[in-house]
């Protein structure tokens, strides 16, 4: 084999190398890209199994959400929900004419009437907290709903957060 | 309401000749039937004046022929018999009922033989039929009652019932009604309605309109009343329901919501669960003069308590230990004990009409289980596995389980489906329970005649 032949063949796998260096380079960058954008997206949207995202969200009034979201067979509060909870709370003494009702609800993967009674315990943690910061007992009433009303018909993890919540709703 | 009104039904059951000796062949429904008994069920035969009276009241060409695919269907739908195909038979139904050729039906490897004979009398449907065991060549059963025409799809069912007795040794379930509920919509706006139907999914009658949301409906031991929890004006409360007259009245008009309701076995009460500031207890109405007694008192969620036949204890539903577990419990409230001890958790207890099993719903590793437990807690038992089912509910004679199976929906999410299943308690013969809409909470009924 001629230096020459040698060289060329060298030189043609070196550009064949380059090229799939190339290729690899630009296909491990999109699913870099990808995935990183996909967890992102979730992070924003759970945190451990609660729903922190703003999908679904509606507002009580201006700038005070109308729910909060709970983990699974849970009815404790989270530090995001205890700070909706005290907005509302600060809107409720504001407006003393409005009454409310807060409803409790629960996600499809639980038996329907152990479902009732936890979507009655969430609604009932989130009227506690309004009480605790000065809303009369007499101004909020609770209704359950277990999983009969999901405001997302998904069957995955994300899906399922926002299901598990508790909505304020104007009464009157 | 006529047709379901029960007492309406003139069922002169009259032994004609029954033979009791032993026979050859018997069914053995504790184990799962891999060869179910083949049987032929040989068209009820009609004389000619009795075919025009009930082709003129009923509008049927062949009432005869329509009562024994009631029979086969049911026969079919057990998974213990396995019914032959009509075009083999040899003999004609009317010299079939009077005699049959064993012979005939022994070459088309019937091992039973099913023969009648309708006939119209003074304005009533008169029925006569006969079970045969083909092999042994003998009449093994022989009876005959009358009742109004209108009832026709009954007598199928008692006939199978008869039948089923007879060969198997147990109560059949077949003259029974299942109680539902009726979905349909969105799955985020289900409109919702009780519903009725035979257990084969004929007769189907809806007893709400849809307008409130309406659950968990169950009926008292003599099938003529339902209880069940409705959303009427947005107040969530158990109701009585009279099937009969269609009369609807709260009956957990409580401070707070009552949901979970059961008869007790005698039928006078109904025990529920109470749920207020964040705990739901369970308490027992009287229903005559409507005394409330509280049975638990926890801060825990206890709920969907069920009693024992004999009325002497209650299993129910509670997280008292953290998660959702099954309790036993004296009707009085002592002697709580927890019985399930399995991985995952447990609800929707409900206590065999047999007295010694208790019928679950296991949610385990994102997976929901149909199983059955001794009234100790052991010998777990799961019969049946999927992405989402619950609300178990017995047939009368203990042997099958009625529940719902929610389907999982797309990424866009749709769908969604609600569907009846029943499974025997061997863990063989799952099928679904054909309805007219989606479905779930299905209540068994006990038998409306015996």
């Amino acid at each position: 084999m001629s230096l020459s032949k040698i060289l060329k063949n060298t030189f043609l796998v070196v550009i064949f190398g380059l090229v799939v260096t190339a290729c690899t380079t630009t296909i491990k960058k999109t699913a870099v890209g990808k995935y990183s954008k996909i967890e992102s997206e979730s992070e924003v949207q759970m945190q451990g199994d609660v729903y922190i995202g703003t999908d679904t969200v509606g507002e009580l009034s201006k700038g005070v959400p109308d729910r909060v979201f709970f983990a699974t067979n849970e009815s404790i509060l989270t530090t995001i929900s205890r700070d909706t909870l005290r907005k509302q709370a600060t809107w409720l003494r504001e407006n003393s004419n409005v009454n409310v009702v807060v409803e409790g609800h629960a996600d499809e993967r639980g038996t329907r009437e152990y479902n009732l009674a936890l979507g009655e315990r969430r609604a009932n943690a989130a009227k506690d907290y309004l009480m605790t910061y000065g809303v009369s007992a007499d101004r909020i009433s609770v209704i359950s709903y277990g999983k009969e009303r999901p405001v997302d018909s998904g069957s995955n993890p994300l899906s399922w957060s926002k299901n598990r919540r508790s909505v304020t709703v104007k009464a009157n | 309401m006529d047709k379901l009104k029960l007492l309406t039904i003139i069922c002169l059951l009259f032994l004609l000749k029954t033979t009791n000796s032993y026979s050859l062949i018997e069914v053995d429904i504790t184990r799962g039937n891999l060869n179910p008994l083949p049987v032929a069920v040989s068209p009820l035969f009609q004389d000619n004046k009795s075919k025009n009276e009930f082709q003129r009241e009923l509008n049927l060409d062949d009432l005869g022929s329509e009562i024994s695919k009631v029979v086969e269907n049911n026969l079919k739908q057990s998974g213990l018999f396995n019914p032959l195909s009509k075009d083999a038979f040899l003999q004609k139904p009317d010299i079939a009922h009077l005699k049959p050729r064993f012979e005939d039906w022994a070459l088309i490897k019937a091992q039973a033989l099913i023969t009648g004979k309708v006939s119209i009398d003074n304005g009533k449907l008169k029925v006569e039929f006969r079970l045969w065991d083909v092999l042994a060549g003998r009449e093994m059963l022989a009876l005959a009652f009358t009742t109004v025409p209108n009832n026709w799809r009954r007598v199928g069912h008692i006939i199978t019932d008869k039948v089923y007795e007879r060969l198997t040794g147990e109560k059949g379930y077949f003259d029974t009604r299942i109680i539902y509920v009726s979905e349909e919509g969105l799955k985020t706006q289900r409109v919702k309605k009780l519903a009725i139907m035979d257990q084969d999914g004929f007769n189907t009658k809806y007893l709400t309109l849809g307008n409130e949301l309406v659950l968990t409906p169950r009926f008292n031991p003599t099938n003529q009343m339902v209880t069940y929890l409705s959303y009427f004006r947005n107040l969530p409360r158990v109701y009585l329901l009279d099937i009969e007259t269609g009369i609807q009245e709260v009956v957990g008009d409580f401070p707070g919501m009552t949901f979970a309701p059961r008869f007790s076995p005698d039928g006078k009460k109904i025990i529920m669960s109470f749920a207020k500031d964040g705990k739901s207890d369970i308490y027992v109405m009287d229903l005559e003069n409507r005394i409330v007694e509280q049975i638990t008192n926890h801060p825990s969620i206890d709920t969907s308590p069920s009693y024992s036949p004999d009325g002497k204890y209650i299993t129910f539903n509670s997280d008292r230990s953290g998660y959702q577990q099954i309790y036993v419990m004296k009707s009085d409230g002592s002697n709580v004990k927890r019985i399930s001890f399995g991985n995952g958790l447990y609800g929707t207890p409900v206590w065999s009409p047999r007295g010694d099993l208790i019928a679950f719903t296991k949610l385990h590793k994102g997976k929901f289980f149909i199983g059955v437990m001794r009234t100790d807690g052991k010998g777990e038992r799961l019969l049946t596995e999927n992405f989402y089912q619950e609300a178990p509910s017995w047939s009368p004679n203990g042997r099958v389980l009625i529940f719902y199976r929610e389907t999982k929906t797309n990424e866009k999410g749709e769908g969604f489906s609600a569907k009846l299943w029943s499974i025997d308690l061997t863990g063989y013969n799952e099928r679904l329970v054909e309805t007219q809409t989606d479905a779930s909470d299905p209540s068994w009924s006990s038998l409306l005649s015996n």
